[in-house]
């Protein structure tokens, strides 16, 4: 094809499923030990951290709810990225990053929804509110789940990456106007407190085993991520040798 | 007829299967409902049954036209015609239960967790998931009826749904007045769930039947 | 075993595709029906195999002793489409036509002996829709074998088929037939059976003389 040649000279060497293997093959067991390192770190720095003066210990709980929500959006900006990849360049390795991250990311939005509600619990005395921030975090699970379902809906690998690659663009330009609208609708969740232009709130006692609690996510979602991208390349290599197989039955009666 | 229900519970779950979509969509369906009522909680635990029973009623009736229509694309539907009457029932009535176990049943799971987005009670949610168990089976034995009756035309989906619809009334009413009598004092549970159970019982019963009937008589 | 026809009249919507139609198999035999596109080769099919009511006739399978059989339980159909789930591997669907088809006690071939048989060893743990269209069709033919029924009614068995499966298929008819079985198949093509019957039909259509009167008009001028 000659519209591959728009695309950067060291991503189209990367982009061969083949060699992505055999990187990715020598990358990973340096990423799962950064992985487990950070995570390490940021359990131990978690669990010595001080208690809110109102919240108690069940501040902690943002030690992983606030990484996992970050990595939700973070995941879906990636497959967001991908799914260019897979319209304009029309990638094979596109197509299957973006299959690859959206289990990955329902799971982590999942894992956010779940802690909010283990938090809001003693904080507003009810498992779930309707608050601006939960709903769009939960609008958001739900994009997920379509995603999924779409993908897997389509047997032809390169046609189901396309359609989804659509879906996922028209949903990543609808997020800012969900969140706007979620927001318009109600409004009763604490204002953001970490990314403000005054500095943040948080006081550093907190703020140090959060931020390494979202590097350690962060890697975690890499490691996870690079490992599905393999199996899916692997499964798809089966697929493909099936349906050689299937056709070597036939020929070779 | 074991084979018939390990057969189409395996095409439902498989990649691609119809399983999975009907719990999306009863997920994205209650989801949507504070969107329009609005946050307040009070309120949501309040119509959070009858929204929970109205939601599970149009998921449970997402599938139903491809019960048939799938056989007979691909031909099946010449072969499990080809049967005596007594088994055809049975076959339809196998057909029927093994989609409400692959699409029926994994609403009925997945209801205490929307029960939570709509800060229903323990007991609500416990007693809304028992209605649930007992009558959306109704909804997929009378919901073979009308999959038989749509069964050769090409856009039967929003048919069956049509036709189904009214005949699913009785299934809402009592699932819902159980549902809320468990949580409402003076209203007993029993008499209304007795007979949401019943309903379902005579829809397994006349359901099969008449797909029979509308089967044979489809066949060209 | 005999199956004998009289004097049927099939018809597709409010004509007549044929009528008239009547023949006697006996065991062993096969019968080719041919004719024209549209002459009602697949009509008559469906009627024999109970999928369609007859207008007028009547189609009987008797045992030795004269006593009358079920069609439905002793006849494989094989229609147009190959009764066969794309989701699900070739030995899923055969084995559960087998268990399906032979309610009662398992006949026939087992699963792994049918897909050699049709020559297509080794297919069975793929997913039918990897498979081509002629493969498809030869695990339809499988089917024939997984569950042993006396009377074959094959609608353009030999669809999608090369010539080497042409020839496979006879064998597997040719055999069918020599352990008593019967053949009704409705092709335009040469099936390379011997021992074969051959019905013609015509594919003249008639307007339907119903007493209730009919929406055809050239019978109303007729009347």
């Amino acid at each position: 094809m000659s519209d591959v040649s728009i695309s950067p000279g060291w991503l189209t060497r990367l982009a061969n499923p083949s060699r992505f293997l055999e990187l990715s093959g020598r990358i990973l067991p340096w990423l799962w030990a950064a992985t487990l390192a950070a995570f390490a770190a940021g359990l131990v720095m978690s669990f010595n951290a001080p208690e809110d003066y109102q919240q108690g210990i069940t501040v902690s709980i943002m030690f992983i709810h606030v990484p996992a929500a970050w990595l939700a959006m973070m995941c879906y900006s990636l497959m967001a990225v991908s799914a260019i990849g897979t319209l304009v360049w029309r990638h094979p390795l596109a197509d299957v990053s973006a299959k690859a991250a959206a289990p990955i990311g329902a799971v982590f939005t999942f894992l956010a929804l779940v802690t909010g509600s283990l938090w809001g619990r003693p904080m507003w005395g009810t498992w779930w509110v309707w608050d601006a921030r939960l709903t769009s975090v939960f609008v958001l699970f739900l994009m997920y789940l379509g995603l999924i379902a779409l993908n897997r809906a389509m047997d032809e690998p390169g046609r189901a990456a396309r359609a989804t690659a659509v879906l996922i663009l028209v949903g990543f330009v609808n997020i800012p106007i969900i969140k706007f609208s979620v927001n318009w609708w109600n409004t009763l969740h604490q204002p953001a407190s970490v990314m403000r232009l005054d500095g943040p709130t948080i006081h550093p006692s907190l703020l140090y085993p959060l931020l390494v609690m979202a590097v350690a996510f962060t890697l975690l979602f890499f490691t996870l991520h690079m490992m599905a991208m393999r199996n899916e390349i692997w499964r798809r290599r089966v697929q493909t040798m099936r349906h050689r197989a299937a056709r070597a039955i036939g020929s070779g009666q | 007829m074991m084979a018939l229900f390990r057969r189409d519970l395996a095409i439902a779950t498989r990649s691609g299967g119809a399983a999975m979509l009907a719990v999306l969509f009863f997920l994205a369906v209650v989801a949507v409902a504070p969107f329009g009522i609005g946050p307040d909680l009070n309120l949501l635990a309040r119509i959070g049954p009858a929204f929970l029973w109205i939601g599970a009623l149009l998921a449970s009736l997402l599938g139903l036209d491809r019960l048939f229509q799938a056989d007979r694309e691909d031909g099946s539907l010449d072969l499990i015609l080809m049967q005596e009457t007594p088994d055809l029932i049975l076959t339809v009535f196998v057909k029927s239960f093994a989609h409400w176990v692959a699409s029926g049943l994994p609403l009925v799971l997945v209801s205490p967790l929307l029960g939570l987005l709509m800060n229903m009670g323990l007991e609500s949610t416990g007693a809304v998931m028992l209605t649930l168990l007992a009558g959306t089976p109704a909804i997929a034995f009378i919901g073979a009826t009308g999959a038989a009756v749509a069964v050769a035309l090409p856009r039967g989906g929003l048919l069956v749904s049509i036709l189904i619809l009214p005949l699913a009334i009785p299934v809402l009413i009592f699932g819902v007045s159980a549902s809320y009598a468990a949580v409402t004092d003076p209203d007993p549970f029993w008499p209304p769930f007795m007979i949401l159970s019943a309903i379902t019982l005579f829809f397994a019963a006349l359901g099969p039947v008449a797909a029979a009937v509308a089967l044979k008589a489809a066949a060209d | 075993m005999q199956a004998k026809a009289t004097n049927l009249r099939g018809r597709r919507g409010d004509s007549v595709v044929f009528s008239a139609v009547g023949f006697t198999l006996q065991s062993g035999r096969a019968l080719v029906v041919t004719g024209p596109n549209g002459a009602g080769k697949s009509t008559l099919l469906r009627v024999l195999a109970g999928l369609l009511g007859a207008d007028e006739g009547s189609f009987r399978l008797t045992d030795a002793a004269g006593i009358d059989l079920p069609v439905a339980r002793e006849a494989h159909y094989l229609g147009h489409a190959n009764a066969m789930k794309r989701e699900l591997t070739v030995t899923e669907n055969l084995s559960f036509w087998r268990n399906f088809l032979a309610a009662d006690q398992p006949s026939g071939l087992s699963v792994d002996a049918a897909i050699d048989a049709v020559g297509l060893s080794g297919v069975g743990h793929l997913p039918f829709g990897y498979l081509s269209a002629g493969q498809k069709r030869r695990i339809a033919l499988a089917r024939l074998l997984v569950a042993r029924r006396p009377l074959w009614l094959l609608d353009e068995p030999t669809a999608a088929l090369d010539a080497k499966a042409d020839s496979m298929f006879a064998g597997l008819v040719t055999a069918h037939l020599e352990r008593g079985g019967m053949a009704i198949a409705a092709t335009h093509q040469p099936l390379g059976l011997e021992s074969v019957e051959t019905l013609r039909l015509d594919g003249v259509h008639h307007a339907v003389d119903s007493e209730h009167g009919t929406w055809d008009d050239r019978s109303e001028v007729r009347a």
